[in-house]
Order: structure tokens, then sequence, then C-alpha cells
């Protein structure tokens, strides 16, 4: 059981794919300018994530060693297939906003990466934990940036205006950089720089020291 | 991964057997078809529905007529669909938005080519057959963050008011690359990186309104009004 709270919440802060590993940057950009898509966008990931390994992890022992990068693409990727139909029925609005970014979670490197480095190797249910213990991980940064950005290069949340805008009579001056996707990469950096502050195990060390050295004369 | 699955010593399973490979290969591609198939046939008449009720919705829309949260099915059934012969002999749809017995405003479909694929849309044009309401897509796959400016409120709002054709009754609405004057009348602004996504409205645009298109009804149309 402890094997299972550990693979499940390790994710989330202290081995998160996104500032730790810094892998599915891309989605992390594209998808965070409102709250609603980035949610959406969230529970796409993590059922594909979960589901997939779950599956890959099932068949591990028949998954011939030269196919298997195939064999996994295949699998995730009928997964997201599977996850954006259900999306275009049942949350159209919003999976138009998501529009190509559904279909890339294919690409994204956090599905792959977990499908070959845990699932190929552990039990389905512990695959199963694993993946969704690596989404909730992406969702909890993808949720952080995209309610710093709607709320200030809106002034709303969830569509609610939470900070009135100057331009309706309000008082707040809304911020245009938190729309474009460049403020999602501050915004990720400056998350990386908190949590490596209060976690400093996670900093990477330098691959080398410049030592100080006396320079001696050369004839 | 070099260690073998089953080392069992009776029978020799080996996952990287040619045997195994060529089963595994078409097991996961069969029931992975399977999966993608069934859920795409499930889903579909949901989906069908929903793109309906977009088109709808942007219909009502691009006629000044839809209000967030409203019921779109009863504002969409004030909309009358009628259909006007093209130079080609091809019937094609139009809709009206009525006032008692008057045209109010007439909303034709236009498609065209963007840069990656047909863009889907409707243009409001009011009942004298020159001044546009408004125009947009309901479909397109123009590049994110690029093309898909045409989404944009602020690019939309461009729309109304301009007109669709100069004092010589020849189609002059165009979307320019770059800022249109202020005091145009028939240019749209540019999208900054998307100057051939800009070109592909204007080319269609000038198509439906033109001789092969709507050209002829809403020449009846100005001249019905002005009567």
């Amino acid at each position: 059981m402890g094997d299972a709270r550990k693979v499940l919440i390790d994710p989330l802060v202290d081995s998160n794919p996104v500032t730790l590993q810094v892998l599915g940057i891309c989605s992390a950009l594209a998808v965070t300018t409102s709250l609603l898509p980035a949610l959406l966008m969230c529970v796409a990931l993590t059922s594909v994530t979960a589901l997939s390994t779950a599956t890959i992890s099932s068949i591990r022992n028949r998954i011939p060693n030269n196919i298997r990068i195939i064999v996994h693409m295949t699998i995730i990727a009928s997964f997201v297939i599977v996850v954006d139909q259900v999306l275009r029925a049942y949350a159209f609005e919003t999976s138009k906003q998501l529009s190509v970014f559904v279909g890339l979670i294919i690409t994204n490197c956090i599905v792959l990466g977990r499908a070959e480095a845990f699932a190929m190797k552990n039990s389905p249910g512990l695959s199963f934990l694993d993946g969704l213990g690596n989404g909730l991980g992406y969702s909890a940064i993808l949720i952080s940036v995209a309610t710093i950005r709607e709320l200030f290069g809106g002034g709303t949340l969830l569509g609610y205006r939470i900070l009135p805008l100057v331009s309706e009579g309000g008082w707040y001056e809304a911020n245009g950089l938190m729309l474009l996707p460049p403020s999602a990469f501050f915004i990720i950096g400056l998350l990386i720089w908190a949590i490596r502050s209060w976690k400093p195990k996670q900093a990477d060390h330098p691959d080398y020291r410049i030592h100080e050295v006396h320079r001696t004369e050369v004839v | 991964m070099s260690d073998k699955a089953n080392t069992s010593p009776k029978r020799k399973f080996s996952r990287d057997s040619i045997g195994n490979t060529l089963f595994v290969a078409i097991g996961v591609s069969l029931v992975c078809s399977i999966l993608v198939a069934s859920a795409a046939i499930i889903l579909k008449p949901r989906q069908l529905l929903n793109e309906e009720e977009y088109r709808q919705r942007i219909i009502l829309d691009v006629a000044g007529l839809y209000e967030p949260g409203a019921d779109i099915g009863a504002l969409y059934a004030s909309i009358e669909e009628h259909t006007t012969e093209l130079a080609s002999g091809e019937q094609a749809p139009v809709y009206l938005v009525m006032d008692g017995t008057q045209i109010e405003q007439v909303i034709l479909p236009v498609e065209g080519a963007g840069l990656w694929a047909t863009m889907y849309g409707f243009l409001a044009v009011e009942n004298d057959g020159n001044t546009v309401r408004g125009l947009r897509f309901y479909a397109h796959g123009e590049t994110p963050g690029l093309g898909d400016q045409v989404d944009k409120q602020a690019w939309r709002d461009q729309w109304p008011g301009k007109k669709l054709y100069g004092p010589d009754g020849e189609p002059q609405i165009e979307v320019v690359k770059g800022l249109a004057p202020d005091d145009s009348n028939y240019e749209i602004d540019g999208l900054a990186g998307a100057t051939l996504t800009g070109r592909g409205v204007s080319i269609f645009v000038r198509h439906w309104i033109g001789e092969q298109g709507y050209g002829p009804y809403l020449k009846s149309l100005s001249e019905e009004g002005s009567q």
C-alpha cells in the first residue's frame, strides 16, 4: 500500500513531470490562457496517461522489444482519439478552443515517458496509479498557470468576473502579456524556482565548477 | 530489457520471436481499431447534433440575434431558410431575418480555401444588399494563434458597416495586408502572420458576392429595397 501511495503522490510535487522533468511544456503554454480549456486538457491528459499505462503494463510481457515504441504509440493514439471524440460529443465548445492540442497529447513526452519508464516494469494497478499521479502532477501546474493567466490577463476565473476591468468601469487594468504564450514561460519558470527553493534536492547540480586559479605567467 | 519474460525450461516463450511480434502487432492494431471505430460510431449522432447547434448559433450570432444562455432552437426558428439559383444552376441556401413582411437582413453561407483547409462561414448583409452586418466562421483549419485570429472579436468587429460593392457595382471588399485606412469603406485590417488566410478570405468572399455567387441575388435585393 505504501508503494501505491508513493507512486500516486510523488509526481504531484516531488517528481512533478513539468517542473522537475520539464516535460509537456508545449501544451502548458498553449492551453493555459483561460481556466476552462486548461481543466479539460488536464482531464484529457490524465485519462490518456492512466489508461494507456495500465493497458501497456497488462501486456508488457508479450510486447516484443523491437516494436515496443510502435505498440505504445498505437495504444496511446487510440486512447487520445477516443478522448477527443468524447470531448467533441460532450464538451463541444471547449474542445473547439483546444483545437489541435488534444490530438497532440499523442506526442506529449509525459505519456510516452511513463509508458516506457514505468509501465513496462510494473503491474497494471501500480502503472494506472503512476499514470494518474503524473497526469495530476501535470494538471496541478496547468491549473496554477491558467489561474494566474486568466485572473491577471482578463480579470475573470472560469468566465466569472473577479477583478472589475477599467474598460468596464472597475479599477483593474488587464495585463495583456498574460494572454500571450511567453507569460506561461515566465510563470512556469517562477514555479520551478519556487519549488526548487522549497525542495533544494530538486535543483540540478552544475556539470562543472569554475575554480579560481592563480594566473601563472607564460614566458 | 534484455531479460526473457519467461524462462520456464519446458516450453520456451520468446516475446521477440517473429511469431509473437506478428501476433502482438496484429492483435494490438485490431483491438485499437475496434476501440476507435466504435467510439466514433457511438458518439457520431451527438457530435452531429452539436455541430448543427453550433452552426445555428453562428448564424444567429452573425445576425446579431444571439444572446448567451438563450435557447438556440427557439431563436433559430425565427430565421427563414430559402434557396436561390446560382449562375451554375445550383440551388444555394440563403437565410432571411424578417421584420414583419420585409427582409431585414440576409445571411449567406460562404466557403473557400484558407491557408490549410476550407473555411466555412456566414456573411450577414443588410437589406440594401451592400452593407455588411458581420462575417463569422464556424469551421476552419487555420494556424492556431495566427490564422485563427479570424475568430477574434476585435477582427470580426471591423466587418459591420463595410460595403461589399464599389460605386461601379464590382466587389470591392478586401482584407488588406497590414492596417486598413480608418475611413475605408471596403478594407479590413490584415492579420499579422496570416497574410495568406486574409488573401483567401478576400478571394472567396468576393467570389460569393460576385456574378458566380450571390451577386445577382444581392442586386435584386437592393433593387427591391429602393422601390
